[in-house]
């Protein structure tokens, strides 16, 4: 078990690890940071006496070295434009992502599996055809054009919801309703073929001519079999809450990560990109690492394997 | 009290259709109290669907028509809480692939207290302690260290005596053990079949063993019903059709059989495949593969009729009694060239 948590941490390092070296070199082979902050028209003298501020005038590879050393001191770099610490510069921002999809991860859960398991114990009624038809809809329009839509409903065409910013808790709905419904519709469809194919399971017949009341083999004998495939997209789904919200952040200009992402990415602002980055890469990381432990813990089958 | 009375399961004229395509073609069955019933013939001749359309335990896409009788009491059509009841308490059922029957993420000994507690009302120590008697019963040793095992750290062998002793946990009335041994290896088939018998004899209970190994059904039961293409075409005492099959696949299924006793011979294979349920030969099902079968066989679908020594024949043709096997031989090698 100890084992088996240090190979997957290991992994995990090195994962992070690629991701902060692909950012770190793609940032600057993609664009000047000094001509972007600077502006066009700057004499050369500014331009070279900002590269050397920052460090830029050195070689690639020496700042890379550079720039490992100081996270593993923790210092995360200091924002190219407002001169503070990324890292702070970043934190700031992250309760404003959260109140966006922890709501609508929560939404996802309680819409999105049940519809799927209720599909699935009804298979070929009109209700599982019309949750499948919902489903797909729900995960083939972009995120983008649904938040457009519901805005030209909700607030353009009925002026029952604000269209953006962040003052109150109503300004979270349209972006928390445009972020969940991707979601819903692929857990739906997912909790739908996990439970359909347990369904089927020779198990599930077992537990019927035991006498079990169908409740009860549903909820004893099929859902924690079900649950292996659903927790997997759920793990997913938690790994992005943080990097989940770019482009809804930006169309409601709710000021999160996804937004300070996309202005950081602009400006050039290495070391707030790289921060966000490096967060982003943490967080699905150990995410990943829990759904793995969370197997184990779903299926003993799983556990004696991992154990030999 | 009439005679009809005195079976523990009456099946009469059951019928079973998927998407309209008929698989069971109306079959008429008396299991007695205690009695041991087999049921034989090639796999999706529908002798597993006889019994799981019986307990209700087919998909909801099946259409089951007949009547089913247990003690009396007409099942089929039932509300669902009369066959929760049945299913279990009454009439347990164990199956072809014991590993994967159970469970896989749920302890076995949960697995067993569930039935007990459904059937029998017993929960915690007492529960425990009746399902360690189960497990003693059936022959899983050292069950007080295994009992929070899950199933995937049993044999196939073990897997199958964990069924037998959850379908037990209910004191059924009647057991169907449908292909229990078809699975699992030799010796371990033998051990399977000796706890069946050894159990029947124990608690009384009656069983219907369905299989296709005609040695196992000799074993286990009296009586022995044929099947083919959802209908039964020979039914009678276990020394009765094993000592003179008249139905001429009854005789394939016997001369298909390696012999360990008596001079070598060719084995003799039935020709040709079991029919597709959708389009069945007309006259007799299995006339396209019989080796006596005549014009009109090919046209009239002979009816299941009471012989003179009790038997029951569905046949136009049937073998003659002591018919020698190495005409037979002739007669289907002619067929197969």
């Amino acid at each position: 078990m100890i084992r088996f948590v240090a190979v997957r941490l290991l992994r995990a390092l090195v994962t992070i690890f690629a991701v902060v070296t692909f950012a770190f070199v793609v940032l600057r082979m993609s664009g000047d940071p000094a001509q972007v902050m600077l502006g066009p028209d700057v004499p050369q003298e500014a331009v070279d006496a900002f590269r050397r501020s920052w460090g830029l005038d050195q070689p690639l590879w020496v700042q890379y070295l550079a720039y490992v050393k100081s996270i593993f001191t923790g210092d995360f770099g200091v924002s190219m434009r407002d001169k503070a610490s990324a890292l702070d510069l970043v934190l700031q921002r992250v309760p404003a992502t959260l109140q966006l999809t922890l709501p609508a991860l929560l939404l996802k859960l309680v819409l999105g599996i049940p519809a799927g398991v209720y599909a699935a114990l009804h298979r070929q009624s009109f209700a599982d055809r019309g949750v499948i038809l919902l489903a797909v809809l729900g995960f083939t329009i972009p995120s983008f054009v649904m938040g457009l839509l519901l805005v030209l409903i909700f607030a353009v065409i009925l002026g029952v919801l604000p269209s953006g910013g962040q003052d109150t808790w109503v300004h979270g709905i349209l972006p928390t309703i445009t972020m969940s419904i991707g979601g819903i519709g692929i857990l739906a469809r997912f909790s739908r073929s996990a439970m359909i194919e347990v369904m089927g399971q020779p198990y599930i017949r077992t537990a019927s001519a035991k006498g079990l009341k169908w409740p009860d083999v549903v909820w004893n004998h099929a859902l924690p079999n079900a649950a292996v495939p659903i927790v997997t997209i759920v793990g997913f789904m938690v790994g992005s809450l943080i990097a989940g919200a770019v482009v809804v952040e930006s169309i409601f200009s709710w000021p999160g990560i996804g937004r300070l992402l996309i202005v950081s990415v602009g400006n050039r602002d290495l070391a707030v990109v790289q921060c966000i980055l490096l967060i982003i890469a943490a967080t699905m990381v150990v995410s990943n690492l829990v759904v793995d432990l969370l197997y184990g813990w779903l299926d003993p089958r799983l556990r004696s394997n991992a154990a030999h | 009290m009439d005679r009809a009375s005195s079976n523990l399961v009456e099946l009469r004229g059951l019928k079973v259709a998927f998407d309209g395509v008929r698989v069971l073609h109306g079959i008429d069955l008396n299991v007695g109290r205690g009695e041991a019933v087999g049921l034989v013939g090639e796999s999706g001749c529908g002798k597993s669907v006889t019994w799981l359309a019986a307990l209700g335990l087919l998909p909801g896409k099946a259409s089951v028509t007949g009547s089913v009788r247990l003690d009396g009491q007409e099942l089929v059509g039932g509300p669902r809480e009369v066959y929760e009841q049945v299913r279990g308490g009454r009439i347990a059922m164990i199956f072809q692939d014991p590993s994967s029957s159970l469970n896989p993420v749920l302890r076995i000994g949960r697995q067993i207290v569930e039935a007990l507690s459904l059937h029998r009302g017993l929960r915690g120590d007492p529960a425990r302690r009746e399902a360690l008697r189960l497990l003693d019963m059936v022959g899983i040793p050292d069950a007080r260290r295994r009992f929070d095992l899950y199933p995937h750290e049993f044999s196939g062998g073990q897997c199958q005596r964990l069924m037998i002793a959850m379908a037990l946990a209910g004191e059924p009335d009647l057991l169907i053990a449908d292909e229990p041994t078809t699975a699992l290896d030799a010796t371990i088939q033998a051990q399977i079949l000796d706890l069946l018998i050894q159990l029947r004899a124990e608690t009384g209970m009656a069983t219907v063993f369905i299989s296709h190994d005609l040695g196992a059904v000799s074993q286990v039961c009296e009586r022995v019903c044929v099947m083919y293409a959802g209908r039964i075409v020979e039914e009678g005492s276990v020394a009765q059709l094993f000592s003179e099959p008249r139905h001429p696949y009854t005789r394939g299924l016997f001369d298909a059989i390696p012999r360990i006793d008596g001079p070598r011979h060719r084995l003799i294979p039935i020709p040709g495949t079991v029919p597709n349920p959708r389009h069945l030969p007309e006259g007799c099902s299995f006339s396209p593969r019989c080796f006596r079968a005549v014009e009109a066989c090919r046209s009239e679908r002979p009816a299941l009729e009471t012989s003179a020594d009790g038997r029951q024949l569905a046949c136009l043709r049937p073998v003659p009694a002591n018919e020698p096997v190495e005409r037979r031989t002739r007669v289907i090698e002619d067929m197969l060239q």
